[in-house]
């Protein structure tokens, strides 16, 4: 699965977790751009993510990213 | 069945107005803004709000132990502590030596949290057990090494419901060690959320554990199943009886019937407990009342069934039947199907009736089942299980008031007594639980525990009066309650004037207040007055006082006992 695939899944499931349909997603988009991401809603999307992508993340990555592109690396070393 | 966290969560976004706000306090050593959110969510979704006082993490003795709290402050109706298992294990550890005192040591310490709270507040506790962490120090050896954690950890769950819950009013357990023992650890804990945000439920986990916690207090508001009413071909017997006959249909030991014999077992033990069984089913009803009548395997008897419901009619115009005979609501229904056309059918057309998705394979009912504890309950009294007898009698009253032209002559032929008495010891369980069950004939939907009930015997401003009925068909048992309260010297106020439904339509509110106004008399008051509390369900009762000729003022009913006509009634006092 290639950086846009992932980024093309990942956008529904923020869409469905945070409960907004207009989230737009790239690789430098922040928990700052998106209102609803805050650090209790992350977990509900860490939990999403691994559910959809059949992974686990490891407790450190979860506090590790900085934007969208960092949490695509992550998906893509499983 | 349940809901996702995230549905919960956009279930509280939605504008709706549920009909009852509760004052919930929440009480936890770890972050629990997730359980806060998915209590809310379930309750709003059963029609409740939750106010919600969370306090920060780890203020649990804090809160408790210092009157001038914000909990204190708050006044919850109800107070949920979580403690974990988590933070139980380090003070395990860290206790200087491990210690067989233990489990001893956390149970004074839960019995302290709950004296302060009972001495200050009237909140009812909610006290989350300990689901396990198998630290595997000593493997299967901690069974013989009394110090050992694991065999504290049992001890402590066994002692809060023997020495606490069983002890003391006002005290309930959330089995949260029965969720894992049902959906097992790894399911229900999450070690790297756990690392990150100190909470110790995982988020699949939160709606069930929610579902747990909340249906104490739902059942507590007089919220909970009363009634299962069954299908019969592949629900209850594996086949089908019109085709198959009585020889043909699965059931008893062998096969796939062993899962049926099985599902009687539960339902029958659901029966005694004091749910109401009925049948509905499309059949020739002499065909399905065969296999109750005949068949040497089945477990559930034509006596166990309160309505029995055999035709070829829709089955949500026959749902509506058997409410209208037992006259309890739709809410407080469970309908068993294994045909997912008739159960869509009942869960478009009656919403409120609770329609579980029983899965295809008849051998897994019972697990699946399990998994929706349906049948939470607030109470339990000896003569829940003769309930069953009772709306059994109620059907054929029913039958009989149709071959009488004249309501006074049947009423009379009817030969009833009732016997009048203040509360005591041996009512206080079934009056209490007439306060949690009743929701139409309920003028103002006081819930009294146990212990309230005691400190009404005791009090001096109270008067308190229970009634049974007993015809030619039966003893109907403990049906009306009474509590009156002195407003002033002169005037008497009806607290809480309640009556089972089974009892309607036979001067039992006019014997009732024959009752009362004799009493005010006997103690010298002027004026009797009521008040009508209007809830969702008890719309039957809104005339009430007007009915029995109260004079409206203020808001107040008021009737005058010394103009009293007394009202012809045909019960007599035993």
């Amino acid at each position: 699965m290639d950086r846009n695939e992932v980024l093309e899944k990942l956008t529904p499931i923020f869409r469905e977790q945070l409960d907004n349909e207009e989230i737009e997603l790239n690789a430098e988009t922040t928990a700052e751009d998106i209102e609803e991401w805050d650090s209790l809603s992350h977990i509900q999307l860490i939990v999403a993510i691994e559910k959809a992508f059949g992974i686990r993340f490891t407790s450190s990555e979860i506090q590790s990213w900085d934007n969208v592109g960092e949490m695509i690396d992550s998906i893509i070393s499983k | 069945m349940y809901k996702t966290f995230s549905e919960l969560k956009k279930v509280l976004r939605k504008d709706t107005h549920p009909n009852k706000a509760i004052k919930v306090a929440l009480l936890g050593d770890t972050a629990t803004q997730f359980l806060n959110i998915a209590l809310k969510g379930t309750a709003k979704t059963e029609g409740f709000e939750l106010n919600i006082f969370e306090a920060d993490f780890g203020q649990i003795s804090r809160q408790i132990m210092d009157p001038s709290s914000e909990y204190y402050e708050f006044d919850a109706d109800y107070t949920i502590i979580f403690e974990s298992t988590h933070k139980l294990l380090n003070q395990y550890y860290k206790s200087s030596d491990f210690s067989k005192n233990f489990a001893d040591t956390k149970i004074s310490y839960v019995e302290e949290l709950y004296q302060a709270i009972q001495s200050r507040t009237k909140s009812r506790i909610i006290y989350c057990n300990f689901p396990i962490i198998d630290s595997k120090i000593f493997g299967n050896f901690s069974t013989k090494v009394e110090s050992s954690f694991n065999f504290q950890l049992n001890k402590i769950n066994y002692l809060l419901s023997q020495e606490i819950a069983v002890q003391k009013d006002n005290f309930f357990i959330a089995d949260l060690l029965s969720i894992q023992n049902k959906w097992g650890r790894d399911f229900m804990f999450t070690p790297s959320i756990y690392i990150n945000t100190e909470m110790v439920i995982s988020i699949d986990a939160l709606p069930i554990v929610a579902h747990h916690i909340f249906s104490i207090i739902a059942s507590l508001e007089g919220k909970f199943k009363k009634c299962l009413i069954l299908d019969l071909d592949n629900t209850t017997w594996g086949g089908i009886i019109g085709d198959d006959g009585l020889e043909k249909i699965q059931i008893g030991n062998l096969g796939i019937g062993k899962a049926f014999t099985e599902f009687q077992y539960w339902v029958k033990a659901l029966q005694k407990r004091g749910i109401i069984l009925a049948v509905c089913s499309k059949n020739d009803e002499d065909k399905a009342k065969e296999p109750f009548e005949k068949h040497p395997d089945m477990v559930l008897r034509l006596e166990d069934i309160a309505v029995f419901v055999a035709n070829w009619e829709n089955k949500a115009d026959n749902i509506r039947k058997i409410q209208r005979i037992l006259n309890i609501g739709f809410d407080s229904m469970v309908f068993l199907d294994d045909n997912p056309f008739e159960r869509n059918l009942v869960r478009e057309n009656l919403p409120e009736v609770c329609v579980p998705e029983l899965p295809e394979d008849p051998a897994e009912y019972l697990e699946y089942l399990y998994s929706l504890n349906l049948f939470e309950t607030a109470s339990f009294s000896e003569n829940d299980s003769e309930r069953t007898r009772q709306y059994q009698v109620e059907a054929r009253r029913t039958v009989d008031l149709e071959s009488f032209t004249n309501v006074e002559d049947f009423l009379k032929s009817m030969n009833m007594v009732s016997d009048v008495q203040p509360f005591n010891s041996f009512s206080k369980p079934r009056v209490s639980q007439l306060t949690q069950r009743s929701n139409q004939f309920n003028l103002r939907t006081v819930r009294y525990t146990e212990q309230e009930i005691d400190n009404l015997i005791q009090s001096e401003k109270h008067v308190t009066l229970s009634f049974t009925l007993e015809d030619k068909y039966g003893d109907n048992g403990l049906i009306c309650v009474i509590v009156l309260e002195e407003q002033d010297q002169e005037t008497l106020f009806i607290d809480t004037w309640l009556m089972s439904c089974r009892v309607l339509k036979r001067g039992m509110e006019d014997f009732t207040l024959n009752t009362i106004v004799d009493l005010a008399g006997k103690y010298g008051y002027k004026y009797i007055s009521g008040e009508y509390l209007e809830t969702s369900k008890n719309q039957m009762v809104k005339d009430h006082y007007k009915n029995l000729g109260f004079t409206c003022e203020n808001n107040r009913w008021i009737l005058n006992v010394n103009d009293y006509q007394p009202k012809t009634v045909y019960i007599k006092n035993k």
